[in-house]
């Protein structure tokens, strides 16, 4: 891992620990944040040394992550986000379940693009793995989802 | 020997389906490589919603238990451990498989699992009610720094480096004092509409052990297993049960070393099995034959990382420390349901303690059972495509999460930390200690509030956190733990400078 992806990362959690003490150390009441000032104190501390020792290069932990991984990662990471963050709520679970799951089954499948039959196989993946959800969420648990503009 | 009036609890139709479900679901999850232990159960939560609290952990006790024992399936058919605990059994397990001894191997694996993990579940059985009773005498200072134990010793143990752990441990801490103070009702660190409610253990839970390994499966692109499952001969289970206990020596080394490991807060079933097959290896007059299909080596693994098992529950049934990260989800798990760890659970609700833990001892038998039967399918399932895997995960991810408390901020939660643990893994920071944070801020926190009132009324804050026999001893424990693992991790540095330098 390179030394600028661990000034990076530890320089994140660096900031992030520097806003919960800020936080804590300047709302009110003083009394409901006695703890979180306890915990920013000691989360500064910790991420300030490793931030340090990121910037001198003396970091060793961690693999990073390379361009090879960020890049086969990639697809299935906007997926993910578009998933969760719209289509779930926007479309309906189920719809957007179905689509996510084929559509990454199709991205990731080793399984060449070209055969008509690999076409076939995910889709039947995708509609049998539908209908275990479905049973499982909707009829076994009975948790209601949002349907919206289709189901 | 009140644990022996509710067996027949564990024998009720539901109870028993739902035991029988958990131990071959489990076994088949177990062999899938990238479906860890922890993982299966913080999957599994939400299912458990709908059940009692007793049905709920007899699933989730199942799960843990025989996916532990499933990973030995693909560890000796496929040369892939199912899950870290299962690395020792690769060693000698998979080398057996090539030379035609596959269903001995898998035989000796389940029958020495079964053997370790009874006593282990015993252990778990005779320890725990005498220890939460001594529980009983912790005060709220006390209770504070077993919570900050809890955290350090799994960041200190569980991480490749001390520091990352312990920063891993104060993210998790302070993700749970995200929401509305207990006390004053004040809005802490609320800077999304979705945290209003503060972060639920539960879709966090999922989101950080689920999502990683979703985004590692997509990281590795398109690619199969590669690995093929190697063809299972025929072998008798009586010469099986023979074998295993002619090799008293292995098992024995095996069981005590993983109940030992088991009980250490914060060491997994992965250190367990491959100091138990280090010591065998040790012991053993045929020192020669291990890494060369060795049965002995298989038995010691095996036994070793699942009479970890039930050990690992002692210090979170009485003191509410998981000893490992899975224990941490059964955490979870308990508190949903109202229930604490401690002699709240044994005086309060001895029905749900004593069925849970004698499931985990059925189980142990049943798993045993099935795993030779279902060890076949197992090893079929465990070459499913990492890509229909990684999606089956996602989306049960999404599902579970919004089925906590039919809220969109779950998901968003789950999804936001799970992304966020990805990259800290990479990073090396570790997800345990945020988990234990995350669950034992909340007790940190009331009993640092309550600890406080009480000093500000009687000594004062410093004499009554820093002083006493027990605080003391605490404290000496906390740091002791960070002490070793700064020098375990200053050694283990050391020697790889010196083999740098060498090669």
């Amino acid at each position: 891992m390179n030394r600028s992806q661990h000034i990076f990362g530890s320089g994140l959690v660096f900031a992030v620990g520097l806003w919960v003490a800020w936080v804590s150390y300047t709302q009110q009441p003083a009394e409901a944040f006695l703890f979180p000032r306890l915990i920013a104190t000691v989360f500064v501390g910790l991420a300030g040394w490793t931030f340090g020792k990121a910037v001198m290069g003396l970091s060793k932990v961690g693999n990073g992550v390379t361009r090879a991984m960020f890049l086969n990662m990639l697809p299935g990471l906007i997926i993910t986000l578009i998933y969760v963050f719209w289509a779930a709520k926007s479309l309906g679970f189920y719809t957007a379940t179905a689509i996510a799951f084929f559509v990454l089954l199709s991205i990731y499948d080793p399984d060449p693009h070209t055969e008509a039959k690999t076409w076939v196989k995910r889709g039947v993946i995708t509609a049998v793995f539908l209908a275990v959800m479905y049973g499982l969420f909707a009829m076994l648990l009975n948790v209601y989802t949002p349907r919206e503009i289709l189901f | 020997m009140e644990f022996i009036y509710y067996f027949g609890d564990v024998f009720t139709p539901l109870s028993f389906m739902l035991l029988l479900g958990g131990t071959i679901g489990g076994l088949i999850l177990g062999a899938t490589p990238g479906l860890s232990p922890t993982m299966a159960v913080a999957l599994l939560i939400p299912f458990t919603f709908q059940l009692e609290a007793a049905q709920g952990l007899i699933l989730l006790g199942a799960a843990y238990t025989s996916t532990v024992a499933g990973g030995a399936v693909s560890a000796i058919l496929l040369k892939i451990p199912g899950a870290p605990a299962n690395i020792a059994t690769t060693l000698d397990g998979h080398t057996m498989a090539k030379q035609g001894q596959g269903a001995r191997a898998l035989q000796l694996s389940f029958l020495a699992s079964a053997v370790g993990g009874i006593f282990g579940v015993l252990l778990l059985i005779f320890l725990t009610p005498v220890l939460a009773q001594w529980a009983l005498a912790f005060g709220p200072s006390h209770l504070f720094w077993l919570a900050i134990l809890g955290v350090t010793v799994i960041g200190t143990l569980d991480s490749a480096s001390v520091v990352k752990g312990l920063l891993s441990g104060c993210i998790g801490l302070w993700l749970a004092t995200i929401g509305f103070d207990d006390i004053m009702g004040a809005q802490r660190f609320i800077f999304h509409p979705a945290l209003g409610g503060g972060i639920n253990i539960i879709a966090a839970l999922i989101g950080l052990f689920a999502i990683p390994q979703v985004l590692t499966m997509f990281a590795k692109g398109r690619h199969n297993t590669g690995a093929e499952v190697i063809e299972v001969q025929r072998h008798s289970i009586l010469e099986a049960f023979r074998e295993l206990f002619s090799r008293t020596r292995a098992l024995s080394i095996g069981t005590l070393t993983g109940s030992i490991i088991g009980l250490i807060p914060g060491v997994g079933g992965q250190i367990a099995g491959l100091v138990a097959y280090d010591q065998t290896k040790k012991f053993s007059s045929e020192k020669d034959k291990f890494g060369t299909g060795h049965s002995e080596g298989v038995i010691a693994a095996e036994s070793a990382n699942n009479a970890m098992v039930g050990p690992s529950l002692v210090p979170l049934l009485t003191l509410s420390i998981p000893g490992s990260p899975t224990a941490a989800v059964l955490l979870g798990g308990l508190l949903i349901h109202g229930i604490f760890p401690g002699s709240d659970l044994f005086d309060n609700h001895p029905d749900v303690a004593w069925t849970f833990i004698n499931s985990m001892l059925i189980g142990q038998v049943l798993m045993c059972i099935f795993g030779l039967y279902v060890a076949g399918l197992a090893a079929r399932v465990a070459q499913v495509p990492q890509s229909v895997m990684a999606a089956i995960v996602l989306s049960l991810s999404v599902f579970g999460a919004y089925s906590v408390q039919g809220s969109m901020g779950d998901v968003y939660v789950m999804a936001c930390l799970g992304i966020g643990m990805f990259f800290l893994e990479r990073f090396g920071f570790s997800a345990a200690p945020l988990v234990l944070g995350l669950i034992l801020g909340p007790i940190a926190e009331a009993n640092f509030i309550q600890g406080g009132m009480i000093a500000d009324a009687s000594v004062g804050k410093a004499s009554y956190f820093l002083t006493g026999g027990l605080n003391l001893f605490l404290i000496a424990v906390v740091l002791a733990s960070i002490a070793y693992s700064v020098w375990m991790e200053l050694r283990s540095r050391r020697y790889t400078t010196k083999e740098e330098a060498q090669a």
